[in-house]
C-alpha cells in the first residue's frame, strides 16, 4: 500500500467528512443569485464549522469595486438573506481575506488576475489548495468562461483539484446543450463538472430514493402491475414577479420539466443503483432518459399542453394576467403552464402514463408525486351511500408540507359497511428534529468535495433534452394565442386532453 | 417561550392514566379546533430533576432551540412528597398558516417524591408516546431512577463533566453504556476539535504522520477534565495507542504517556482557568517530524497555529459559531437518533486514562 492510499482512521464516526483547502470563485458574485443564496450558503457553512479548513473566496464579476466593497456586500447579502442570524465573528473573518476580480468574462487580462490571485492564496497556505469555479452568470457566458479558463490553464492545477460548477440552465436546446458540453469538455473532464440542479440539493428528493430503497413494502407494488398512473406536479401561486426577462424567453417546460421534474420523475422510475455512488446513481437515471420515446410531431398535441395564465384571483387579491405583467411582451407567446404526458418503456413501467404538470399563478404552492394504484380487481362492497372505494394513492409531497401520505380505505363507522378513502399521514417536520440544510449548502459542499451525485451527468442533460427539445420546436413553430386559465385557478381545462381513460388530475 | 396557544391541565394527586387521558383528550381537542395542529413525533425527553433547580433545567429546555424533543416528561423531585401532581401543556410556536401545519409540543411536569424513583418506570410508561425513541436525562443525579427508566428508554442523555471527579463521571457513562446508547454531551462539545484533527491528517501524504505523533497536550475548563480525556481518549482509540493512567502534576495538570505503534507518545491534560464555558481550551500536537499543530478556542472559531520542522509558521482561523450550552443540549437530543461507533472506544480509553476501570 503507497503513503497516499493510507486510510485517515479519524474521520471514522464524523458526521462531516474533511474537505481539502479550498479557493473558491464564483463567477458573477454581484449577482442575484449569489447574493441571495451562494454567499448566504457560505457563511451557514461556516457558522457549522463545515468549510474546509482552508477556505477562500475570490468574486469576478464585470463591475469595478475593490475588494473592501465586495466584502461589505457579501456581509450585507448574509444578514439579509441567511437562514439564521449571522454571528457577526464568524461573518467578519469568512469574508476577511475575500477578494474581487473585475472584469468582463471574456477578458483574458481578468483571467490573469484571477490566476494572481489564486496563486496568492496558494502561497499564504504554502500548499496547492483546491480550485472550485462557480459559474453563477448569465448561461451565454458559461461557454466563454470555461474557454477562457482553459485558455489561461486554470483548468488544471498539479498537486490539486479543480472543479468547475455549472448553474442552470444548461443550454435551451438539445444543440444548445451539446454545444456547451462539448466546449465544457474540451477543457475540464466530466469528473471535474458539476452541472447545478438545485432541486437534487433538497432533502425531500433525496428522501425519495430513502423511502424507495430502504423501505421493502414499496418495492414489489414499484412497478406495472399494480401502478397504474404517475402525477408529478410542481404549482406555483405566485406569478413571474421580477423575473419576465428570463421568464419569457424560457417558459414553464424549460423552466422546470426539462430539469427538475425529469429528476423527479428518474427517482420515482429508476431501477435500485448497486450502490449510491455519483455513477450508479446517474446510470439508472440515464436508463430511465433513454427509455422515454422522443415525442415525434404527430404525437404532440395529444401529449403535452400549454397554456397562459389570465388575470384572476389569488388569495383575495386581484392579479394581472401574464400578458399585462411588467416586461413581457404583449404578443408573448410563452407558456406559463405546462403538462406533458411520458411513457417509461421498460420492463418495469410499459403503459404507465406519467403526467407532468407546472405552471405559475395556480390554486396554491404545492410539488408532490402522485402514485396511483390500480384499483382492486373486486368490489364486494356496496358503493350506495358513501364516497366509495376509490384506488390507493402514495403522495409524495416535497413541499411545503414535506411528508407521505397513502391513501386507504376504510370503513365508515356504523351499521352499515360503507367505505371511504383515509389518509394514513407522515410529516417530516413532526419526526426530525434537524432542520433541512439549504439546497445550495449541500451542493456546494459536495462540489468541494468531488461528490458528483447530485448534479446532473453530461449525457443525463442531454438525455432531458431529447424528451423536451421537440415539444419545444413544436411549440415554437405553433402561432398562438396560447390557452388561457385564469389565475388561481386548477390550471386550463385543455389539461384533461392529455390523460388516459379514466385517469384525472389530482386537484392542485 | 411561550407558545402562541397553549392548552394547560393540571390536577394534584393524580395518576399517570389520567395524565394520559388529559393529554389524549387535549390533542383532540386541538385537532378538532384546526386540523392543521398536529403533534410533533420526534421522541420522547424523560427529565428527572430535583424541583428546586426545575426551573434552570426548564431554562437550558427552553432555549435548544428547533431541537425540542416531541413530548417532554419532567419528573420533578420532592424529598418527602408521597403522591402525584401534574401539569400537561400542549403549545404550538407558531399559529399555522393556510396549506401548512403547525407543530404541536407536549410537556407534562410530573411532581413525584424520592419513593416512586426506584420504580419510576411505572409513572412515565403510559406517558411515553409508544414506539417512539425514549431519552432520559438526569442531570441532578438519582441514578435509581435513571435505572428505573432504562426499561422503556434506548438513550441516556449525561454529561460526563456534571460529576465534580471526572473518573466518576466516565465510569458511570460506561456502566450506563451497557443497558443504553449513551450521549455524553462532554463528548459532543469534542466534535469540532475532533473534526479540525481529522481534517488537519486527512491530506494523503499527512495520514502515516498520525503513526508518529509525539505528543498531544489538551487545554479545558477546570472543571471539564472529563471533556479532555475523553479527547485524548479518541486519538488513542483511533490510533491504536495503549494508554497507562495519568497522573496530577504542576499546577494540576495530568501527565502521562501512552504506547503507540511506533513510540511513546506524551500525554498532558492542563486546566485553563482563563475559560469560563465548560469544555475545551485547546489543543497542541507534535509529531516526530516536527511538525507542531496548536488549535484554541477564539472569537469566529478555531485559531490554528502551525509549524513544520523547519520552522515555517503558519496561522489561520477555522471558522464556526459557538454552539453555547443549549446548543450542546439540543444538539444531544439530534444525536440520540444517530450512533456513533467511536464514543464508546474512546470512553474505554479515556477511563483507562483517568485509572477508572471502565467495569462497574
Amino acid at each position: 500500500m503507497t503513503v497516499a492510499e493510507a486510510p485517515n482512521p479519524l474521520v471514522e464516526g464524523l458526521e462531516r467528512l474533511p474537505v481539502h483547502p479550498t479557493t473558491l470563485v464564483i463567477f458573477g458574485a454581484a449577482g442575484d443569485l449569489a447574493k441571495r443564496k451562494l454567499l448566504p450558503a457560505l457563511y451557514n457553512l461556516a457558522h457549522e464549522g463545515a468549510l474546509p479548513e482552508r477556505f477562500n473566496l475570490i468574486g469576478v464579476s464585470r463591475g469595478e469595486m475593490p475588494d473592501g466593497e465586495f466584502r461589505s456586500m457579501a456581509i450585507d447579502a448574509v444578514r439579509q438573506f441567511s437562514r439564521r442570524p449571522p454571528d457577526e465573528q464568524v461573518l467578519e473573518k469568512l469574508f476577511a481575506s475575500s477578494r474581487y476580480v473585475t472584469g468582463t468574462f471574456d477578458d483574458p487580462a481578468a483571467y490573469g488576475a484571477l490566476q494572481a490571485a489564486l496563486d496568492e492564496f496558494d502561497s499564504d497556505a504554502n500548499q496547492r489548495l483546491n480550485r472550485c469555479f462557480y459559474l453563477s452568470t448569465a448561461p451565454q457566458f458559461f461557454p466563454v468562461i470555461v474557454e477562457q479558463l482553459g485558455q489561461a490553464g486554470l483548468n488544471r492545477l498539479e498537486g490539486a483539484e479543480v472543479r468547475v460548477i455549472i448553474e442552470k440552465p444548461f443550454g435551451t436546446t438539445l444543440a444548445e446543450a451539446v454545444t456547451l458540453n462539448h466546449v465544457v469538455l474540451g477543457t475540464f473532464r466530466e469528473r471535474q463538472v458539476f452541472r447545478i440542479d438545485h432541486y437534487l440539493g433538497k432533502e425531500t428528493v433525496q428522501n425519495l430514493m430513502a423511502l424507495r430503497f430502504a423501505n421493502g413494502m414499496f418495492e414489489p407494488l414499484w412497478n406495472r402491475n399494480y401502478i397504474d398512473h404517475v402525477q408529478i406536479t410542481a404549482a406555483e401561486d405566485i406569478g413571474i414577479g421580477s423575473r419576465a426577462g428570463y421568464y419569457d424567453a424560457a417558459g414553464a417546460l424549460r423552466d422546470l420539466i426539462q430539469n427538475h421534474m425529469m429528476q423527479l420523475l428518474c427517482h420515482v422510475a429508476m431501477e435500485p443503483p448497486v450502490d449510491f455512488s455519483a455513477n450508479e446513481v446517474r446510470n439508472e437515471k440515464v436508463k430511465v432518459l433513454h427509455s422515454i420515446p422522443e415525442p415525434t410531431p404527430a404525437d404532440i398535441a395529444a401529449m403535452a399542453v400549454r397554456a397562459q395564465y389570465a388575470s384572476g384571483t389569488v388569495g383575495g387579491e386581484e392579479v394581472p394576467g401574464y400578458l399585462a405583467e411588467e416586461g413581457v411582451p404583449a404578443d408573448s407567446n410563452t407558456e406559463t403552464f405546462a403538462a406533458v404526458r411520458l411513457e417509461v418503456d421498460n420492463w418495469r413501467w410499459a403503459g404507465v402514463p406519467f403526467y407532468l404538470r407546472t405552471g405559475k399563478r395556480l390554486a396554491r404552492k404545492v410539488t408532490e408525486i402522485a402514485v396511483t394504484l390500480k384499483p382492486v380487481p373486486h368490489l364486494g362492497f356496496v358503493q350506495d351511500g358513501s364516497v366509495g372505494v376509490r384506488p390507493n394513492q402514495l403522495i409524495l409531497t416535497m413541499q411545503p408540507n414535506e411528508g407521505v401520505s397513502l391513501s386507504l380505505a376504510a370503513k365508515i363507522p356504523g351499521a352499515r359497511m360503507r367505505i371511504r378513502p383515509v389518509n394514513m399521514e407522515f410529516l417530516y417536520g413532526t419526526t426530525f428534529v434537524s432542520q433541512s440544510p439549504e439546497a445550495y449548502e449541500r451542493l456546494i459542499m459536495d462540489a468541494m468535495r468531488g461528490d458528483a451525485t447530485l448534479f446532473t451527468r453530461n449525457d443525463e442533460v442531454e438525455a432531458q433534452w431529447r424528451i423536451c427539445d421537440p415539444i419545444v420546436t413544436s411549440w415554437e413553430a405553433t402561432p398562438g394565442p396560447l390557452p388561457q386559465y385564469a389565475a388561481g385557478s386548477q390550471g386550463p381545462a385543455e389539461i384533461a386532453s392529455i390523460m388516459h381513460g379514466d385517469d384525472a388530475w389530482r386537484t392542485i | 417561550m411561550p407558545g402562541v396557544s397553549d392548552i394547560v391541565w393540571s390536577e394534584r394527586d393524580t395518576t399517570p392514566g389520567a395524565i394520559e387521558a388529559a393529554l389524549r383528550a387535549m390533542l383532540k381537542e386541538r385537532h378538532a379546533e384546526n386540523a392543521s395542529y398536529v403533534p410533533a413525533r420526534t421522541l420522547n425527553l424523560v427529565c428527572v430533576v430535583d424541583r428546586e433547580w426545575s426551573g434552570e433545567i426548564a431554562n437550558r429546555l427552553r432555549r435548544v432551540g428547533r431541537y425540542h424533543a416531541g413530548r417532554t416528561i419532567v419528573c420533578s423531585v420532592q424529598p418527602r412528597r408521597t403522591s402525584l401532581d401534574a401539569v400537561a401543556t400542549i403549545a404550538a410556536d407558531v399559529a399555522p398558516r393556510p396549506g401548512e401545519f403547525a407543530l404541536l409540543r407536549e410537556t407534562v411536569v410530573v411532581e413525584v417524591g424520592e419513593q416512586h424513583l426506584t420504580h419510576l418506570e411505572s409513572v412515565v410508561d403510559p406517558l411515553v408516546v409508544t414506539d417512539l425513541p425514549t431519552v432520559v436525562w438526569s442531570p441532578h443525579g438519582h441514578p435509581e431512577a435513571v435505572r428505573a427508566l432504562l426499561a422503556l428508554a434506548q438513550v441516556v442523555l449525561l454529561d460526563s463533566i456534571d460529576e465534580p471527579d471526572p473518573r466518576d463521571g466516565l465510569r458511570r457513562a460506561a456502566e450506563l453504556t451497557d443497558d443504553a446508547y449513551v450521549v455524553d454531551l462532554a463528548w459532543l462539545r469534542s466534535t469540532p476539535w475532533r473534526e479540525r484533527v481529522a481534517a488537519t491528517f486527512d491530506p494523503p501524504h499527512l495520514r502515516a504522520e498520525l503513526q508518529t505523533i509525539t505528543a498531544v497536550t489538551v487545554r479545558h475548563e477546570p472543571a471539564s477534565g472529563a471533556a479532555a480525556l475523553l479527547l485524548i481518549g479518541w486519538l488513542a482509540s483511533r490510533l491504536e495507542w495503549a494508554p497507562g493512567p495519568l497522573m496530577t502534576h504542576d499546577g494540576g495538570a495530568l501527565v502521562g504517556s501512552a504506547h503507540g505503534r511506533r513510540q511513546d507518545v506524551r500525554l498532558r491534560l492542563e486546566p485553563d482557568p482563563g475559560l469560563d464555558v465548560r469544555g475545551l481550551a485547546g489543543l497542541t500536537l507534535e509529531t516526530a517530524s516536527g511538525r507542531w499543530l496548536s488549535l484554541d478556542r477564539g472569537p469566529g472559531g478555531l485559531h490554528a497555529h502551525y509549524r513544520n520542522a523547519k520552522g515555517d509558521e503558519r496561522r489561520w482561523t477555522v471558522l464556526g459559531a459557538s454552539r453555547g450550552e443549549s446548543g450542546i443540549l439540543g444538539e444531544g437530543i439530534r444525536q440520540s437518533f444517530l450512533r456513533d461507533p467511536t464514543y464508546g472506544p474512546a470512553l474505554t480509553a479515556a477511563n483507562a486514562l483517568a485509572g477508572a476501570s471502565a467495569q462497574a
